[in-house]
């Protein structure tokens, strides 16, 4: 079995975005940037299929700039066998490409590779869509199993839970499926340094979004991008009769 | 003009956050059409067709829509799409999974978890954890949209009276299939409908521990939360997660206890009315969108609020 992990190179979670002064987006000029972290579960759930003898290859691929290079090659240092990059400047967060683009670019992929799994992460942390799993699931017509948090693939039935609001929800879903990550599928190792050397030296290949035949052209123009307004905080109270005195009186929200 | 708003549900009861949809779909303008997907699903319908500003409700009911598979519902949607200018759906897991499956079939780009209306193909979404706020204009012919339920005021369930009609599934893609539920069995109200909420963090320590929040919780009639941290500790089950990635919340109160205040989590909690933070750390972040912090050892301060709210 195959499995194909698209990746998404994003602003670092423990960075406080800062909205650009002319309003079109965030700054991301000397931010750090990360594998999208679901997206590192992802890997992390393909490596471990590869280990246990259910997958022949992993290929990570992500549509972004030259430098999501770095990006990929940390899935390959996680495990992953080879990689992909199609390569645009169009800016991958806001106002460039959308997760719908996302998905056709992922779909003529599929097409390339024929993979009989392909684990995405179940969001971006940067746009916070959403989409793209189920979106690739569509244009491909296959089955999906989203915010997994377990995988039990048995030939060619995959049994997957997924965390819902009510709970967990099990599935069975007939390959070739999409998945997509959700936090508690798996905790992602971290690569040691003999597999971020090795992973230097495993292929990657770079393509034009014209080799897929995609056009990445928005849907959504961006009017504003802004701060969102900002709480006032840092109150104190003493003691917790002080803090009952106040709910009850002050903010009257008990009674 | 003409609106679908896709319905969550049980097959028994309309959930909660389909009012809210119904809220933004008013924003808009237009008529309004709910479609409600399930099986043996007619009070839902029924319920819906009460709904304040629904004009027509469009029921599926066929078994293999039972449990809201993505993958047997989005073509029932896709069918009736082209009579549509808006496809609405709550911003839930149920919402999450389904509309932009839908929507890729039909080439367009969804908006996800708007927060306000500014126009008709106008909409302002939360991105980056809340951290900026994006204003998108779509050109896509119909608009297919997910819903943070936080921030529409649901509609009133009762006054309407729309008509039902009877729409046809279809049929079983046959591609997955429903095994079952574990579902999270609580008396307190839903976390993301509660006028209160109270929530634990990895502070708590342990899944006893969490006695005392549920004790507090239960004292004043709030819902349970948690951080990511508490979930993936195993506390408590995945579905109490406030935050980016988890529930938003917007109670009257929410209390955050042993809680630090990553990014992550401000943004599922941080539009809620008073925020109480409990947190022996006074540098803790939490305490910079707090109303009222208390600099304590929950262990100490919690019994003492339960002891002294009485009852
Ligand atoms: C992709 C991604 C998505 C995420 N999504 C979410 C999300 O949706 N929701 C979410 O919550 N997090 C999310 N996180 C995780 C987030 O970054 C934080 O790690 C998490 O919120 C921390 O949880 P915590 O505050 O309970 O734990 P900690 O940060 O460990 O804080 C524990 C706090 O408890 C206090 N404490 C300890 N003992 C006591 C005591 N006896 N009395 C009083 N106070 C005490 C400490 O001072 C500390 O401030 C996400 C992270 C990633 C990478
Ligand atoms: N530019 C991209 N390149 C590769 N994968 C992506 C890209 N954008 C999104 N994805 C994948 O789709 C998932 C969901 O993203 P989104 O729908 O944007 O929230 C991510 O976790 C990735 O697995």
């Amino acid at each position: 079995m195959k499995i194909l992990v698209p990746i998404k190179r994003v602003v670092d979670y423990n960075v406080k975005v800062r909205v650009k002064s002319d309003q079109s987006g965030v700054e991301l000029a000397n931010v750090k940037m990360s594998v999208n972290p679901f997206d590192e579960i992802a890997i992390e759930a393909a490596v471990r299929l590869k280990e246990a003898g259910k997958a022949t290859e992993v290929i990570a691929v992500t549509i972004g700039p030259e430098k999501a290079q770095e990006q990929l090659r940390t899935a390959l240092a996680i495990g992953a066998d080879r990689a992909i990059l199609v390569k645009t400047d169009a800016p991958t967060d806001l106002g460039g490409v959308e997760p719908l683009a996302v998905a056709k670019a992922l779909k003529a992929l599929v097409e390339k590779e024929s993979p009989d799994l392909v684990i995405l992460g179940k969001q971006a942390i940067d746009d916070d869509s959403n989409q793209t799993g189920q979106m690739l699931s569509a244009l491909l017509g296959w089955s999906q199993g989203t915010f997994a948090s377990k995988l039990d693939i048995e030939g060619n039935n995959i049994k997957v839970t997924r965390e819902v609001d009510g709970g967990l929800e099990t599935l069975s879903l007939k390959a070739p499926a999409i998945i997509t990550t959700d936090l508690r599928l798996n905790e992602p190792r971290y690569a040691k340094l003999p597999d971020i050397m090795k992973a230097k030296k495993k292929q990657l290949d770079i393509i034009e979004p014209a080799e897929l035949g995609v056009d990445f052209t928005p849907r959504l123009s961006i009017v504003k991008v802004e701060e969102p307004p900002k709480r006032q905080g840092g109150g104190k109270v003493a003691s917790v009769d002080e803090l009952i005195d106040k709910l009850r009186n002050e903010a009257k929200v008990i009674s | 003009m003409a609106i679908l708003v896709l319905a969550e549900h049980d097959n028994k009861e309309l959930a909660k956050a389909t009012l809210n949809t119904l809220g933004a779909a008013k924003q808009l303008g237009g008529d309004i059409h709910v479609l409600v997907a399930g099986a043996n699903c007619g009070s839902v319908a029924d319920a819906a067709a009460k709904c304040e500003g629904v004009s027509k409700v469009l029921k599926a009911d066929s078994v293999e829509l039972a449990h809201g598979l993505a993958e047997n519902v989005a073509p029932v949607i896709v069918e009736l799409a082209g009579n549509y200018s808006h496809i609405l759906a709550p911003a839930t897991t149920y919402g999450k999974n389904i509309l932009p499956r839908a929507a890729a079939l039909l080439d367009m780009q969804q908006i996800s978890e708007i927060s306000a209306v500014v126009d008709a193909d106008t909409f302002a979404r939360p991105v980056y954890a809340g951290n900026a706020i994006a204003t998108v204009k779509s050109s896509d012919k119909i608009k297919f949209i997910t819903v943070r339920g936080t921030t529409f005021d649901p509609v009133s369930a009762t006054g309407g009276s729309a008509s039902v009609e009877e729409v046809s599934s279809k049929g079983d893609s046959g591609l997955s299939t429903y095994v079952g539920t574990e579902a999270t069995e609580s008396d307190r109200p839903e976390l993301t409908a509660a006028d209160i909420v109270i929530s634990g963090g990895r502070g708590v320590g342990s899944a006893e521990n969490f006695a005392i929040i549920e004790e507090l919780a239960d004292k004043l009639g709030a819902a349970v939360g948690a951080s990511r941290a508490a979930v993936d500790a195993g506390y408590v089950p995945n579905d109490y997660q406030v935050g980016q990635t988890g529930k938003v919340v917007a109670p009257d109160l929410y209390m955050a206890i042993g809680i630090s205040g990553a990014i992550q989590h401000l943004a599922g909690m941080k539009d809620s009315k008073v925020i109480v933070a409990i947190n022996k750390d006074e540098d803790a972040p939490i305490f910079q969108v707090a109303d009222y912090g208390l600099v304590a050892d929950l262990f100490e301060a919690v019994p003492e609020l339960n002891s002294k709210l009485g009852k």
